[in-house]
């Protein structure tokens, strides 16, 4: 990517950041700060594209660390989160669907 | 595996990027939240199929092992964990986010070619472990492993700097290097700066770390993303550091504070590590049964939960004295001051675990003007958010901090351990006010002894 390209891409994306989260109430604000911190564990990608490229097996065992890590990052933090949400509830509809736990 | 080419998978990743972005949006509303949260979820399922189907790569026996390992460590703490215990667990998770970017970037060091991208690659490798080192700390502090006081030695100042100043200084090293050794002892410096920075940080200040530092692992992820010169990891990773910065923000000022005060406050000897001294002006102190009349004769009661309540995880038993006194024809609601608990919108979650409504659950702003015209303010394990002195002392360390004014309410009762400050270590005035009434003991003792008087009634 060259770099005007890339510049471009950063500068709209932290626009959306702040226009996104701008919104959320502050009663969300600890799954907003779980699930932001979920989808930062599609790090995942790139320790996979790194651990995929390697011959070494000492730097193989080095990235198959960084993919366990992402993977507990990405999965851990999206079943938090969802754990958190599902137990926001409204007062009349929500009651038998949840009462299975 | 090669089935995908370039034009697909930028697609694919297109399509996962937009669905982080509708995640954060859909966390906007109780409604939508959880839905938002799936689609989040399914981008990144997208996404990991995607790099599968569309990248050269070897080893694949040996990464599904380290994905299932990860899930399989993961998953179940996720759902086993107390709600009490969610802050630690968020910063755990995003600590070791924060240490994969690191190793990731390491890796890429011999592969990386250009200025810029060794810029990035030294951006990851030292952001991702200041942001590992810092949230171990935090995570340690959460969990009273070690002390929840600040610590700070004598030329710590001194010792920090220096350590920021070596570890720019060898960044430029294997920028122009390319020296993997230099790197090895970067990733150090790293760690010892993260360490450096979060332990002068007192124990309340602690969730706004956990924010800033979520923030720092996406900065990292953006940049591990230019490394690879992969666009999803740079939109993912700009969003989250775009929007943990604009949290961390709104964390802080909610307690009245500046970041850097927190940051560097103990450095400059400012820090929220109050006094522990005790106060012998007389308080009027009271028996659960008086406060069981006291609520169940009002038309109107505000119940203001605090820290105290998650610690006693009293969360249940107030939901049932809630419950309870709505049986009897009580109008009650529920204030939350925006830090109460651990971290913002962290009562609301522990709250929402007991069952109560949340549309019982008032945020401070649509509450505040209602306490004058409620007959009794029932507090709960706080304090500090609670402390006239925030509006009338100039001089207090929580002056300016937007406060529950429930001083207004006509009468108080206080479920509090001791007489002993809060976090902020000030008296609080309010304690000592006529119309104020004390009950003293664990929250969740209290709060089953005043449920079983109000049902004695």
């Amino acid at each position: 990517m060259d770099p005007i390209t890339l510049l471009t891409v950063i500068v709209l994306t932290v626009f959306v950041g702040f226009e996104v989260v701008s919104k959320v109430s502050s009663t969300l604000h600890t799954p907003l700060m779980s699930g932001a911190n979920a989808i930062h564990g599609i790090i995942l990608i790139g320790a996979i594209i790194v651990a995929g490229q390697l011959d070494d097996p000492w730097l193989l065992v080095v990235a198959l660390l960084a993919v366990a890590l992402a993977t507990a990052n990405l999965v851990g933090g999206f079943v938090v989160t969802d754990r958190m949400l599902g137990m926001f509830r409204g007062r009349k509809p929500a009651t038998e669907k949840d009462s299975t736990k | 595996m090669n089935i995908l080419n370039a034009e697909w998978t930028a697609l694919l990743y297109l399509v996962a990027a937009v669905c982080f972005i509708l995640a954060l949006k859909g966390l906007s509303s109780p409604r939508t939240a959880r839905r938002g949260n799936l689609i989040g979820a399914g981008g990144a399922t997208l996404a990991v199929i995607t790099v599968f189907l569309s990248a050269k790569l070897d080893n694949i026996p040996y990464i599904l092992l380290a994905i299932v390992v990860g899930s399989a460590i993961a998953a179940p703490i996720s759902r086993r964990v107390q709600m009490t215990q969610m802050p630690q667990l968020v910063a755990l998770f995003n600590g070791v986010g924060g240490g994969a970017a690191a190793l990731v970037a390491m890796l890429e060091l011999g592969h990386s070619e250009g200025p810029w991208v060794l810029v990035a690659v030294v951006f990851t490798m030292l952001v991702g472990a200041v942001s590992f080192a810092g949230s171990a700390i935090t995570v340690a502090k959460l969990q009273e492993l070690i002390t929840t006081r600040p610590v700070v030695f004598p030329g710590m100042k001194w010792v920090m700097s220096l350590a920021v100043l070596a570890a720019l200084v060898i960044a430029g090293v294997v920028v122009a290097t390319g020296s993997a050794g230099w790197a090895l002892l970067l990733l150090v410096l790293g760690l010892a700066v993260g360490l450096l920075l979060v332990l002068p940080v007192g124990g309340a200040d602690v969730p706004i770390v956990i924010s800033l530092l979520n923030a720092f692992t996406g900065l990292a992820v953006a940049a591990s993303g230019v490394v690879l010169d992969n666009v999803l990891l740079v939109v993912a990773g700009t969003l989250v550091g775009a929007s943990g910065t604009i949290l961390t923000r709104a964390m802080a000022s909610a307690m009245g504070r500046g970041v850097s005060g927190i940051m560097f406050g103990a450095f400059r000897g400012g820090s929220t590590a109050g006094s522990t001294e005790q106060s012998n002006r007389p308080v009027r102190s009271s028996s659960p049964e008086d406060v069981a009349v006291m609520l169940a004769y009002a038309q109107r009661v505000v119940i203001v939960p605090g820290y105290g309540l998650a610690v006693a995880q009293g969360q249940h038993t107030i939901a049932e004295l809630a419950t309870t006194l709505e049986a009897r024809g009580v109008d009650v609601a529920f204030a939350i001051h925006p830090v109460a608990g651990r971290m913002p919108g962290h009562m609301n979650v522990l709250l929402a675990e007991a069952n109560v409504p949340y549309e019982s659950l008032k945020e401070m702003a649509e509450v505040n003007p209602e306490f004058k015209n409620t007959d009794v303010v029932l507090v709960v394990g706080a304090n500090d958010v609670v402390n006239p002195a925030a509006k009338t002392s100039p001089g207090s360390p929580i002056y300016g901090m937007p406060i529950l004014e429930v001083e207004e309410g006509r009468q108080i009762v206080f479920l509090k351990r001791s007489m002993r400050p809060g976090f902020a270590g000030i008296e609080n005035e309010l304690l000592f006010d006529p119309k104020t009434t004390l009950l003293f003991g664990d929250a969740k003792d209290s709060l089953t002894k005043v449920l079983g008087a109000v049902n004695a009634l």
